[in-house]
């Protein structure tokens, strides 16, 4: 032991708990009655599954591709039928479903055509690589990164040390603990490959000392390597990756970097153990060591899972009494998260089930204030001031957070642990984590708005200086016109006839300027008037009279304008920029006004009345007479609407007998319904002429048998 | 099948706040003992009074903002208080002294801030500068030390009864304490060396002992990590820096020794007891070496140059108002960061 150590900041020694699972050899777990397979057992991007429900499949057969960098492939456990793909409950702390693979296996535990690549080292490394990625191998510690994107060493960059992470510093898991005593041999093999293929200067195994027996399977296994085994003092979390490294090599991964950038790789060993499975054998990741231990456990062990079990079957195989339980625990006590829901696969990263009785795990007490002992700050291996970030998370301070760098907490719950208020910190971590996410989130989101906004607004702008811009290239180009015709137009003699466009266009704008004064002028007269009742001046009277009078000009003016228009709707005489003046939109503009004014003297009179002025009943009969033109006008614009419409059907009837005919079935339908509504509600209200709606809808009847039939006529001729 | 959801870590080291304060409390008993060694009954009058008076008060803060009593009570934080405070006031204290420092010590200095953990301020040490400011005379009369001539003995259980209740004799009793009688000799070498109570074994007679069983209940609250090296050890190096400074470089008849300092008045029972109250202190391991080494500063400059004979209450006090700020420039250096952060963060 002539290696330096270095050691990490703070830490915590909770009571290790492993002797009840580690001294027992790994078992078989056996074969569930149906396996249901993740499509995403790693972090990254889900696979897509390939096969269909239905499909037979055999062992280590892909289920599902990767799809992307950050991906790796799923592989069936076993041989079967694929029963469902759907979304089922997986292992995660937010208890949420996910697609998943459910295969019922056929206990014929046939293989697909397996090949291990044999003495790799006279491949290329890109082929050894591929063989790793397509045995979907993810980091089996816990956090399942997929190993091949590590073991990619980009070519400007040298790897000093190779680190293979046997810590297990997590009390209760021996996972790791059982696979080295038992599989030593092919633990380093893997671990071979892994050097082959980014060549460090120097190759540890760190294992925690509490593992005596491990570390002598390991010493004999890499006895004539140049592999050393380095024993490190037990001290929880002396197996997270960057203290790990700290601890080993005295560096330390910067905020939010990769180990790579300071020359260390580090490896798991159940991922150097798939590694050699995966290289040598050709069978891809399909089962892995599990520790399943707790109080409530009568069977405490390891064993070997086929990924997909089921959580509660596999207790059931351990000896646990679905009554027993209390709290399952997927993981480690430190870091572990609970989940309650039995019909949980087994994946990738599943290094342990923990079943501990109430006795064992006590239900946590209940939080009390901080104190800001510090305790938590002095255990914290990341040196950060959790308490502070306590308070921040608490206040939702979130920018304080962040510059007390929450972001570099790994979560470990070292603090959570040793907290004398029993503050569960950790969440508060998690969640102002979350906040923190979400808030980037809704930034970048408000930031591509602002972004379209402002590009929608420079758009915008330089079309409108577009506009401008060819708006007076137009006028420069007209006023030159001008210039150039007006001596030709004077000398030319003037086309003064009667009926001239220009001269008759001119005299009907005058006209329509003029009735649109006189109309302006008699509006002001009557807010004038109303106004005057309402300060109840004295010249009421002079003043209602120059109402009336303006009112009798106005009139006159629009009578005017409209005898010119009318005139002027001679087609010759439109100005030819005008489009032909529209009979039924002339209508619809003169009721539309006549509305108006009906409207407007409506409530003129409801003032009057409401002030008991005299003049009310003249305004009455005004609105009254006003309301009659309003009335008559809207229906003649309406049978001037209904005669186009039926113009233009006719039009198109003529162009199309068959259309024709079906449009008069169709129109005799609907006559026919509102004929028979109209019985139906008779009936109802016991209401006479019954008779009368009777025969009406008989007639209907018949006129639409007739139409029907003209229309299958027509198609007979047409067929 | 319920079963329970709960987020890591799902174990958790034994103890809990109440634990943490009883060792605070069990660490008291050398220099209680010794007060009353050298004292008599006063100190342990003090307490029996204050420490009721203290959960009265809690019990009815928790109450009147509608709080789980016991749940609360359960916590010793009161308890504590009372205690420290109890210490730190003299043995012929009348019963309503102690009873206003308390009571008000914990509805003021503490409830009315927010209760346990959001106090800004040690509430013992709140409640003992109101009294030390209201009642200068009661809070500076203390007794000669047992044995300090051969006529002196601790006063008997009667006696300190009718202190405490009626107030009657204590002038009769008074004696002045080390701090005092250097503070008003200082200058004077003849009468320095003729005042019997400067000369005890290290320091000033008795109260030597009395900071040494403080000393002891220190390392013990060390050794139980209950409390953290840095503060004692920055107020204590400020301590004897100055005071060796002072006495060796200066003037030894105007400055007394490194010893005098470190082992009088209030020193020990602060440096160990009050200034490491957490609640109030700065939290950074850094932060808590500045913050107990101006204290000492503070308690130096004060005692040597100020009206009063002691001074480690003003200093917690005023230290107490720098902790935040302390915390928020004496960050610890982040793993993978190069530098630690200072200050807060930058508006965007």
């Amino acid at each position: 032991m002539s290696r330096r150590l270095w050691d990490f900041h703070g830490g915590v020694h909770p009571a290790q708990n492993k002797k009840q699972s580690s001294e027992t050899s790994i078992r078989a777990a056996g074969l569930p009655d149906y396996l249901v397979v993740p499509v995403q057992q790693h972090i990254g991007t889900p696979a897509h599954p390939i096969v269909g429900v239905g499909d037979r499949v055999l062992k280590g057969q892909v289920l599902a591709q990767a799809s992307g960098f950050v991906s790796v492939p799923c592989h069936a456990p076993t041989s079967g039928t694929v029963t469902a793909i759907e979304p089922r409950p997986i292992q995660h702390p937010s208890q949420m479903d996910a697609l998943c693979v459910v295969i019922e296996p056929d206990g014929a535990e046939q293989w697909v055509e397996r090949e291990g690549l044999g003495d790799y080292t006279r491949l290329d490394k890109p082929t050894v690589l591929q063989c790793i990625r397509d045995a979907g191998i993810a980091g089996m510690g816990g956090a399942g990164f997929p190993s091949v994107v590590k073991l990619g060493v980009k070519p400007d960059q040298k790897i000093k040390t190779l680190v293979l992470n046997a810590v297990e510093c997590e009390p209760y898991i021996t996972a790791d603990d059982r696979l080295m005593r038992e599989r030593a041999a092919d633990i380093v093999t893997g671990l071979q490959i892994v050097a082959w293929l980014v060549e460090p200067e120097e190759i540890l195994i760190g294992i925690e000392d509490n593992k005596p027996l491990a570390i002598e399977a390991m010493r004999q296994a890499t006895a004539d390597t140049a592999m050393e085994v380095v024993v490190v003092p037990t001290k929880y979390p002396s197996g997270g990756e960057k203290q790990l490294i700290q601890m080993l090599t005295g560096k330390e991964v910067r905020s939010g970097g990769i180990p790579a950038d300071v020359g260390v790789i580090c490896h798991n060993t159940g991922t150097a153990y798939a590694i050699k499975r995966a290289v040598l054998d050709g069978e891809p990741l399909i089962s892995r060591i599990t520790t399943i231990t707790g109080d409530c456990v009568p069977e405490k062990g390891n064993y070997e899972v086929a990924l997909g079990t089921p959580v509660g079957w596999l207790l059931q195989q351990a000896g646990v009494k679905p009554t027993d339980l209390h709290r399952l625990i997927v993981g480690g006590p430190m870091m572990g998260f609970a989940v309650h829901n039995m019909a949980v696969p087994v994946v990738k990263t599943t290094n342990c089930l923990l079943v501990p009785t109430a006795r064992e795990f006590p239900d946590p007490a209940p939080e009390q204030p901080c104190i800001r002992c510090g305790s938590c700050a002095q255990v914290c291996p990341a040196q950060l001031l959790p308490q502070q970030l306590y308070w921040f998370a608490k206040a939702r301070e979130l920018d304080k957070a962040m510059h007390y760098n929450l972001a570099d907490c790994i979560e470990c719950g070292a603090c959570s642990y040793v907290c004398p208020s029993n503050i569960p910190l950790v969440q508060y971590y998690r969640f102002a984590k979350g906040e923190i996410r979400n808030q980037q989130q809704e930034q970048q989101k408000a930031d591509h708005a602002r972004q379209r906004f402002e590009a929608r607004q420079a758009r915008l702008a330089k079309e409108e200086a577009e506009k401008e811009r060819k708006r007076q290239e137009r006028a420069k180009a007209a006023a030159a016109k001008q210039a150039k015709k007006a001596p030709a137009a004077s000398a030319a003699p003037a086309a003064g006839e009667a009926g001239n466009p220009s001269d008759s266009a001119t005299e009907l704008n005058k006209l329509q300027t003029a009735a649109a004064a006189t109309m302006k002028r008699y509006k002001d007269a009557q807010k004038a008037l109303a106004q005057a009742e309402k300060s109840g001046s004295g010249n009421l009277e002079a003043l209602q009279q120059k109402v009336a009078q303006l009112q009798a000009k106005a009139d006159a003016a629009k009578t005017a304008f409209q005898a010119a228009r009318a005139e002027g709707a001679a087609p010759e005489a439109q100005p030819p920029s005008a489009p032909a003046e529209d009979p039924l939109a002339a209508l619809k503009a003169a009721s539309a006004e006549d509305f108006a004014a009906y409207k407007a003297a409506e409530k003129a009179y409801e003032a009057a009345r409401d002030q008991g002025a005299d003049d009310a009943e003249t305004l009455r009969l005004r609105m009254e007479e006003l309301k009659q033109r309003s009335e008559a006008s809207k229906t003649a614009m309406k049978e001037a609407r209904a005669k186009q419409r039926e113009a233009i059907q006719r039009q198109n009837a003529a162009a199309d007998p068959l259309k024709a005919a079906q449009i008069e079935v169709a129109k005799h339908q609907v006559l026919l319904k509102k004929a028979s509504k109209a019985l139906q509600a008779a009936k109802d209200s016991d209401a006479g002429a019954i008779d009368h709606l009777q025969a009406k809808v008989e007639e209907a009847e018949h006129q639409l048998q007739a139409a029907e039939n003209t229309l299958k006529q027509l198609q007979q001729e047409h067929a | 099948m319920a079963l329970l959801t709960v987020t890591s870590p799902h174990i958790h080291q034994p103890g809990n706040t109440g634990g943490f304060m009883r060792q605070v409390i069990y660490a008291t008993l050398p220099g209680l003992f010794m007060l009353t060694f050298f004292f008599g009954y006063g100190t342990l009058i003090n307490l029996l009074l204050a420490i009721p008076v203290a959960l009265g008060a809690e019990a009815l803060m928790l109450k009147l903002r509608h709080k789980p009593v016991s749940f609360y009570l359960n916590d010793y934080s009161a308890v504590v208080t009372a205690v420290l405070l109890a210490l730190a006031i003299p043995p012929t204290a009348p019963w309503w002294l102690t009873s206003l420092g308390t009571g008000f010590a914990v509805i003021v200095a503490k409830h009315l801030y927010g209760g346990l953990g959001m106090n800004p301020f040690n509430p013992a040490m709140v409640g003992y500068v109101l009294l030390l400011v209201s009642f200068p005379k009661e809070m500076t009369t203390w007794l000669p030390a047992a044995g300090l001539d051969n006529s002196t003995s601790i006063p008997d259980l009667t006696t300190s009864l009718r202190l405490t209740f009626t107030g009657a004799e204590a002038d009769a009793l008074s004696g002045a304490t080390p701090l005092d009688t250097f503070k008003t000799y200082a200058g004077q070498p003849e009468a320095l060396d003729a005042s019997a109570i400067l000369h005890g074994t290290f320091a000033g007679y008795g109260w030597e002992w009395v900071n040494i069983g403080f000393l002891l209940g220190g390392l013990y609250l060390l050794w139980r990590r209950i409390i953290t090296w840095h503060i004692p050890a920055g107020m204590l190096l400020a301590l004897f820096l100055l005071a060796g400074y002072f006495n060796t470089a200066v003037d030894a008849d105007t400055y007394p020794g490194v010893m005098h300092h470190l082992l009088s008045g209030g020193t020990m029972l602060g440096a160990f007891f009050i200034a490491t109250d957490p609640v109030s202190a700065a939290t950074s391991n850094r932060g808590k070496i500045i913050f107990g080494f101006l204290i000492g500063v503070l308690t130096y400059v004060i005692r040597t140059w100020g009206g009063y004979p002691d001074a480690v209450a003003f200093s917690v006090l005023l230290m107490n108002l720098a902790a935040p700020t302390l915390d928020y420039y004496t960050q610890p250096r982040t793993y993978g960061h190069r530098k630690p952060n200072k200050g807060l963060a930058k508006p965007d």
